[in-house]
């Protein structure tokens, strides 16, 4: 690894400063499974390394009834996979970060590293689309949010501007007659990336189904949200027939690519085997 | 490049250092420290060898750097055992011969340690699963996890 000067700020005004100073030749360190190993690798090689950990605020899991759940950016893997609320209400996140990397990973890596990274197979990122999670973005000039939707640009690419710092994700409340579920498809148990994943979310409403969201994750050049499989299943109820309409909606608007995981063709059928598998699920729990 | 004070409390006894910030924990503890009984395998937190505790929770110590570890507590594979006695997770791989080579060792005992002090009661499947992010390259699995249930009985009886 090469050297660099290493900040460790207080506040994520001093981080965004330092960040738009430095602009080019500054990484931003959160948990460091994704930097450290391109930093080795010489992928990146940062003269300028920022620490967020000395700065409060952005660890934490909040809940409310009334203003939903507000997840801070420096919050672990291994904290979401095991927080009773998130279990319980955002099924398919816990699913979703105990699916990264191994235990020993899931004490470092953070969940806005994650999302920031920008990798279309980032775990979080399904599940974050599937229960409609809100970015909070902050800089110097001060403060935005970004439905999570419109975060991704390509391949490692965000929104982001130079200075800004994610460091918040919020999700609208949940009650007890929502469900949902995020399935990884992967060649190893443990220790392995996503060659698909699937996380869908409705509501369980007198028999229909309601507020359906479904995100796909590693089958095209950002995650994305299936928004014809969720209009195909939006206020139905959930039939063989409407599940194999929307698998279908939902492989036709992935476009994947075939690399050393698996090829283009068998992404593209599984995507529409997990979306109709993760809605089946997602309705059964939310019909507890 | 400007080298950082770091003080780092690595099983009982405390470090005051100077070191530059592209150090991992790892190199910090091995090289700086001396305390190489942590193993360097992959360096990408893939194998698992260079398992660590630190504030009570698992970590692959090539993946953190040494000025991220400054005040905290640091358990590596030197501290589990007393002065005459090891640790039951370290003679259960002895009387099972949970180790070939011995190489990953160190991470394996480290990685059960840190779960089974959170998980007493754990299950076999839920100690495969806990201990996925370690290797054993001499595929040397089955007496390894046969140790750790064991240990972990023995550590539900103390």
């Amino acid at each position: 690894m090469r050297n660099f000067e290493f900040f460790e700020p207080e506040t994520i005004e001093e981080a965004s400063d330092l960040l738009t100073k430095y602009n080019g030749t500054a990484e931003l360190l959160a948990g460091g499974t994704d930097l450290i190993i391109e930093m080795k690798a010489r992928t990146a090689m940062p003269e300028h390394v920022i620490s967020l950990e000395k700065i409060p605020g952005l660890t934490g899991i909040d809940y409310d009834e009334e203003s939903g759940l507000r997840i801070g950016a420096l919050t672990k893997m291994r904290t979401l996979e095991n927080d009773p609320i998130i279990r319980e209400r955002y099924t398919a996140l816990a699913e979703g970060a105990g699916e990264v990397g191994g235990v020993q990973i899931r004490h470092l890596a953070t969940i806005g590293g994650n999302i920031s990274h920008g990798s279309p197979a980032a775990d979080t990122a399904a599940p974050l689309l599937a229960l409609g999670a809100q970015v909070k973005i902050t800089s110097a000039d001060g403060e935005r949010t970004v439905p999570i939707e419109t975060f991704f640009v390509g391949p490692g690419q965000t929104v982001l501007k130079t200075g800004e710092i994610v460091t918040a994700f919020e999700c609208p409340a949940r009650s007890a007659n929502q469900g949902s579920q995020y399935i990884k498809q992967k060649i190893r148990e443990v220790m392995d990336l996503a060659f698909v994943g699937v996380a869908a979310s409705a509501t369980a409403d007198n028999g229909a189904v309601s507020d359906v969201k479904i995100g796909l994750s590693a089958v095209a050049p950002t995650p994305l949200r299936a928004t014809d499989a969720e209009a195909i299943v939006n206020g139905n109820s959930l039939t063989t027939e409407l599940l194999q309409q929307a698998a279908a909606a939902a492989s036709a608007q992935s476009s994947p690519i075939s690399d050393l995981r698996c090829s283009a063709e068998h992404r593209r059928e599984m995507v529409g085997v997990l979306t109709r598998r993760t809605l089946q699920a997602a309705v059964d729990r939310a019909q507890g | 490049m400007k080298k950082h004070p770091v003080s780092l409390t690595v099983n009982t006894d405390t470090y005051d250092l100077l070191i530059e910030p592209r150090k991992t924990l790892l190199a910090t503890l091995r090289d700086t420290i001396g305390l190489t009984g942590t193993k360097e395998g992959c360096s990408t937190g893939d194998c698992g060898a260079c398992t660590v505790i630190v504030d009570g929770k698992a970590v692959t110590s090539c993946m953190m750097l040494g000025v991220s570890a400054n005040d905290k507590e640091i358990t590596t594979i030197e501290g589990l055992a007393s002065r005459d006695q090891l640790h039951p997770i370290q003679q259960a791989f002895m009387d099972k011969g949970g180790y070939q080579c011995g190489f990953c060792t160190p991470g394996f005992i480290v990685a059960s340690k840190a779960f089974l002090d959170e998980n007493p009661n754990a299950t076999e499947a839920e100690i495969r699963h806990a201990l996925g992010n370690n290797i054993c390259r001499c595929t040397g699995y089955t007496k390894i996890i046969e140790a750790v249930m064991s240990a972990a009985e023995v550590m539900r009886n103390s």
